[in-house]
């Protein structure tokens, strides 16, 4: 990781452009499993990758230079990289030198438009098939799913082999949303940018936002005020708690447990209706900015929280119990899409999804931000890996952060909420953060222009290093239970297809 | 469980009254809506919601119109899951273009007679991700729209605003 030449612009990890050998070693490094790859993209001339080196906690980024369109594959040695890599492909058009996968990932051949962000050039929308793996052998047979699905849920295409029953190999096919927010987001002023990765995915719109503000800060070495942060802080637990509480309820509502899913839905609304009685708006969405928050808590506001936090810890017990004691939904849930935890640790697995198979990962801890350092709770986990065990995990991180939200409205200094104006940067400069989603680490990294203008921004959703697990977790199981280990994922598709 | 289900019996339900209608939903319904149609439907429609692109804000708000606040199918609302049995389409996002042929099929496998309804600002006109290369912008560039729900995303009382209107005579 510090090899090579130092890019003296890059906060707050290092990065250092590395020749061939050293882009190799990096790779072998996390193929041993000695780090892990938390990120691999590309800002059109050169391929970048964020690092976890498991010895020290250090976080860094390397970078390869790629001056004839190719750089030496990722996913070759370490196949979280795979699907990665054909992202750069499809939007940047560059080439990953000994891939085994070269179908297109996110562009379908529909955009009219080939690698849009670097040297686009014009192309027929007419669509392309897709080479879907082969499964073959006398029984089987497929069962295409989506995009459209059953639901009220995002679009992607879900291929199944099955043996009667049995599922033998799911392919997942994504894409479906691309929205191209990373084109959009290039040369964008702050404040559009901001709103953009507000919309990467609707239900970690606080994450994303404070992931990319904390980034843009990072770049241009500004502190935003104490109160700020402590607001930032609340609104991730609202969103994470609102988040979790609707997933509990979905899970075991795909197992037909209704009773579950209601009493869930209407805790899931008190806390929306408490999130925009504070910060008007029930998702809160664009609160968060660069250089603090748009909303002050009032007095009103804090006391609706306690309300609704007093309320809820009497609840949630009860949910425990309710859960815990119905035998009906544990046949279901226990044993249930198992995920052992060499594939979590390999794919640098964050979320409920990795806590819920032995890989402790949680970016409040490590690399940690404010003001989380400063307050005490405990991340869930369990080493079971099952669609039970996720449902557990959740639940522990409900009761973390009931503990968050009494110490942060406890603490919370007084002050001003926003730093007015920032320094222009008069030079480049590139920001980095990682914020820890309802579903695991988001990573966002962006470079500003001398303005303080966004050049480029990359916003990487924890999806990526879980969407590929889900088809690993199905094998073995009957078709039936599909919709019940999906849930316990609760993966994006906007974040992943951006 | 049974405190659960005791505690059902002796609570007053947590529904509220149903909003008042927004006349601008009203009007733009009026067109829509024949007498025939009606008489054919009664006061009931089935819904098949599809995401052409959303960032799944939109999707959360939907979903919440199903919990005991808002207790969408006392109206005769209730979501589908297939076109085929649906009688409104609600249609979120900016239309990705990867998503736009999925829309078309979705439109054509519903049967007449049907309303769509374009939910969000994304699916009004594109929203923030207006101008993209793989976004072809408004619902309705692609298919009719009957009605507009504006919002990023809408409140859940702003979709039953839109959603009773298409159930109640009152044009």
């Amino acid at each position: 990781m510090q090899s090579g030449r130092a890019i003296e612009q890059s906060r707050p990890w290092p990065r250092h452009v590395v020749d061939h050998t050293s882009w190799l070693r990096a790779i072998r490094e996390i193929s041993k499993g000695h780090g892990d790859m938390l990120g691999l993209w590309s800002d059109g001339a050169d391929v970048h990758m964020l690092l976890l080196d498991h010895e020290s906690s250090d976080i860094g980024i390397v970078s390869i230079e790629c001056p004839n369109g190719r750089f030496p594959s990722v996913g070759h040695m370490h196949p979280p990289a795979l699907r990665l890599e054909r992202a750069i492909r499809d939007i940047y058009g560059l080439q990953a030198d000994g891939s085994s996968d070269f179908r297109h990932w996110l562009d379908h051949g529909r955009w009219g438009v080939r690698h849009p962000g670097a040297k686009p050039e014009p192309s027929e929308a007419s669509g392309e098939a897709y080479a879907f793996l082969a499964a073959e052998g006398a029984p089987l047979h497929q069962i295409p799913v989506g995009p459209v699905h059953a639901g009220i849920i995002e679009p992607g295409h879900f291929r199944f082999s099955a043996n009667g029953e049995v599922v033998v190999r799911l392919e997942e096919r994504f894409g479906y949303v691309h929205k191209g927010i990373e084109q959009l987001m290039a040369d964008a002023p702050l404040d559009r940018a901001a709103r953009l990765a507000g919309r990467v995915s609707g239900d970690s719109t606080v994450a994303y936002a404070l992931a990319f503000a904390n980034a843009v800060e990072s770049a241009l070495e500004v502190q935003v005020p104490g109160r700020a942060v402590y607001l930032r802080a609340l609104m991730a637990e609202l969103e994470r708690l609102a988040n979790h509480i609707g997933d509990i309820g979905a899970i075991c509502n795909d197992a037909s447990f209704s009773l579950m899913h209601t009493h869930a839905s209407i805790l899931r609304e008190r806390v929306l209706r408490a999130s925009r009685l504070c910060f008007g708006h029930r998702l809160m969405m664009d609160r968060i900015v660069p250089g603090g928050v748009i909303d002050d808590l009032t007095m009103e506001g804090a006391v609706a929280l306690h309300a609704l936090l007093s309320g809820a810890k009497k609840i949630i017990p009860r949910f425990v119990d309710l859960y815990g004691d119905t035998t009906s939904i544990q046949d279901r849930t226990v044993g249930a899409g198992f995920l052992g935890s060499k594939l979590v640790k390999q794919y640098g697995c964050g979320g409920v999804i990795g806590r819920a198979s032995g890989r402790g990962f949680d970016a409040r801890r490590t690399p940690g931000y404010a003001p989380y350092p400063e307050l005490s709770f405990k991340v869930g986990s369990a080493h079971a890996g099952d669609v039970d065990a996720r449902v557990w995990v959740r639940f522990d991180e409900i009761k973390a952060s009931f503990g968050l939200i009494e110490q942060i409205l406890d603490k919370m200094p007084e002050g001003p909420i926003r730093i007015e104006s920032f320094p222009e940067p008069s030079e480049t400069r590139e920001g980095a953060a990682l914020v820890e989603g309802f579903r695991g680490d988001i990573f966002v990294w962006v470079r500003l222009d001398a303005s303080g203008a966004v050049r480029r921004c990359h916003p990487r959703d924890p999806s990526w290093f879980q969407w590929p697990l889900l088809e690993a977790v199905i094998e073995g199981n009957i078709v039936a239970d599909f919709p019940l280990c999906n849930k316990s994922f609760n993966c994006s598709y906007s974040g992943h297809d951006l | 469980m049974r405190k659960f289900l005791f505690q059902g019996l002796l609570r007053s339900p947590l529904t509220e009254p149903a909003p008042a209608l927004d006349e601008a939903a009203v009007a733009e319904l009026a067109g829509a809506l024949t007498k025939a149609s009606r008489r054919r439907l009664g006061r009931s429609l089935s819904i098949r919601e599809v995401d052409a692109g959303s960032c799944n804000g939109c999707e959360l708000e939907i979903h919440a119109l199903g919990n005991s606040f808002y207790d969408l199918e006392r109206f005769g609302l209730r979501f589908v899951a297939s076109p085929r049995h649906a009688d409104v389409l609600l249609v979120t996002g900016p239309v990705t273009k990867n998503m736009r042929e999925a829309l078309e099929r979705t439109y054509a496998a519903t049967p007449d007679p049907k309303w769509v309804v374009a939910v969000g600002d994304c699916a009004f006109n594109g929203g923030v991700f207006a101008g993209s290369y793989a976004c072809v912008g408004a619902v309705s560039e692609v298919i009719p729209v009957d009605l507009h729900i504006r919002g990023c995303p809408p409140e859940p009382v702003a979709l039953l605003k839109g959603l009773i209107a298409l159930v109640e005579n009152r044009t």
